[in-house]
């Protein structure tokens, strides 16, 4: 068994960052992620491991730091907020791009604009859809735990060096400030310079006589050659859409209705479910645990199944309802609840909601 | 067993870190737990709050409207959380700084003199330790050798030597808490 901890969620993913071998972490305080860079800062990894930990001047320097050492073949990441994160979708789009690793976590805040600093689910289209310009994707990784919050940095380094994309961590100020028990995983080793070289033949990381040269760009100019690489692109999507989907059934064996619900929400909405049995209405949950890939074919088989409706929990006016929508088709009830803003929603209003929305609605 | 309590009080009161101890004290004997603090505007003004959970079983939602016990230290937080016990449940507070003291009759109510006694002693720092105490007495559900456990875990080395002071608050707070 790992070490336990008490930790915060931000601390947890800090802690897992350096557990994880990282070679460098870049980023910009922004609340409610601040005690990342902190923690980090604390910690000194450069001493435990060699990792590299700087403050960036800003959210821009910070991906485009990230486009470098990733491209380097490095495992790179860095955190931030909602409007630090909107700040980083050019980079985004470039290194989806030049299909380049690493990991970006976005400790959710209430928007839109500078918004407030509370928690909030609102970033699930800019995460899940796109973000920044073109057509691209982008796995996107939701803890509903601090466990989770250092549980899915290695499985994020996974996919991201995987498939060369950046892969997103999304959260939000509750999993991020609240404090759980945590085990943590031993530490990884970072790799060397050989050991990189060998493992990816891609990197642009010197060119020694007789090699050739290695170029990471998202820039072609004749439209058929990038016409091709965007089928190469999308070829790529299409395999991770097929073998990369993770979610959780919470209580679904017997469920009449369903509550379809990821990270805070998801544990909100356990809580809604235990009441919910408790006056004996037949309620589970679906908790997405990757958000793109979403979980269609689990969806698919529960409407199969036979279950009544469905009830998208988020704490946003209504997004991650669309994919539940393009799934169900029509063929049994679906709806939203969700405070936003930064509220967060109770587990007697999810109740409420279910009975007036999908129950009785 | 699962046990949700709300600390409320002033900021600078050690609200926070007794509800990391009591957190802590309930992994050392190997339970789930988890700590939510009231963070940003809704500390600035002065109050400060934190939701902790102590279960035998996994955590479900870390945020709640209602709790077993409520643990009171101020009187913005008497109007705030007074209501949001849940019917037969706890709620202790300290009677230093109250003014509209709690009516209602569904649930147990108690008092701990945490200010005056933490004074008696010396040190107003252990006033938090008092209170723990205090709701230990009427809420066992951690054993004081996991407190102290706990106390080791959360507190840096350069401060182990204060855990006996910490220990004696724990102590003095459990023979002083009463019914009120």
């Amino acid at each position: 068994m790992g070490e336990l901890r008490l930790m915060k969620g931000n601390e947890a993913l800090a802690e897992a960052a350096i557990r994880a071998g990282t070679d460098g972490y870049f980023g910009y305080p922004i609340t409610p992620q601040s005690e990342v860079i902190e923690y980090l800062m604390a910690e000194k990894p450069h001493e435990r491991t060699g990792m590299v930990v700087l403050q960036a001047e800003s959210e821009v320097a910070s991906i485009n730091m990230l486009y470098g050492g990733g491209g380097t073949g490095k495992k790179v990441m860095t955190s931030s907020s909602s409007p630090g994160i909107s700040l980083m979708q050019e980079g985004l789009s470039y290194m989806a791009g030049g299909e380049i690793p690493c990991i970006v976590a976005n400790i959710v805040r209430g928007g839109p604009g500078l918004g407030d600093i509370q928690p909030a689910q609102s970033d699930y289209f800019q995460s899940v859809k796109g973000g920044g310009h073109g057509d691209y994707r982008l796995p996107v990784l939701a803890p509903a735990s601090v466990q989770e919050m250092s549980d899915f940095v290695p499985i994020a380094y996974e996919l991201a060096f995987k498939y060369r994309t950046p892969v997103l961590i999304v959260s939000d100020g509750l999993i991020g400030q609240m404090m759980e028990k945590v085990e943590l995983f031993d530490q990884m080793p970072r790799l060397t310079d050989e050991e990189i070289n060998e493992k990816y033949p891609w990197g642009t990381n010197g060119k020694p006589k007789g090699q050739e040269r290695r170029i990471l760009t998202s820039l072609d100019l004749d439209p058929h050659k990038l016409e091709k690489h965007n089928f190469k692109l999308q070829e790529k999507y299409r395999t991770i859409e097929e073998n990369e989907v993770q979610y959780e059934l919470i209580d679904c064996e017997d469920a009449e209705y369903i509550i379809v619900a990821y990270g805070s929400s998801a544990r909100i909405s356990q809580k809604a479910v235990q009441l919910a049995r408790e006056e004996g209405i037949k309620v589970g949950i679906l908790r997405p645990i990757t958000l793109w890939p979403f979980p269609k074919n689990a969806i698919d088989e529960l409407v199969v199944g036979g279950v009544k409706g469905f009830l998208s929990v988020e704490m946003s006016a209504g997004q991650m309802v669309e994919d539940v929508k393009l799934t169900v088709r029509e063929r049994t009830k679906v709806d939203h609840f969700g405070r936003y803003g930064g509220v967060i929603h109770s587990p007697e209003e999810v109740l409420e909601a279910l009975k007036s929305k999908i129950i009785g609605g | 067993m699962t046990e949700e309590i709300i600390i409320a009080g002033f900021g600078g009161q050690g609200v926070l870190s007794m509800g990391k101890i009591l957190a802590y004290s309930g992994i050392m004997q190997d339970q789930e737990v988890s700590w939510f603090p009231a963070y940003g505007p809704e500390m600035r003004g002065g109050t400060a709050n934190v939701t902790v959970i102590v279960s035998d079983d996994r955590i479900s939602s870390p945020t709640l409207t209602a709790y077993d016990t409520a643990v009171i230290l101020n009187q913005q937080s008497m109007d705030k959380f007074e209501e949001t016990v849940k019917p037969g449940g706890v709620l202790i507070y300290d009677p230093n700084g109250i003014s509209k003291h709690p009516t209602r009759k569904d649930i147990k109510i108690y008092t701990i003199e945490g200010a005056k006694i933490a004074a008696e002693m010396g040190n107003t720092k252990i006033f938090n330790m008092v209170v723990l105490g205090g709701y230990l007495k009427v809420k066992p559900i951690v054993k004081l050798e996991n407190v102290i456990k706990g106390l080791k875990k959360s507190l840096h080395e350069r401060y182990h030597k204060l855990i006996p002071l910490n220990e004696d608050a724990i102590t003095m707070g459990m023979k002083n808490v009463v019914e009120a």
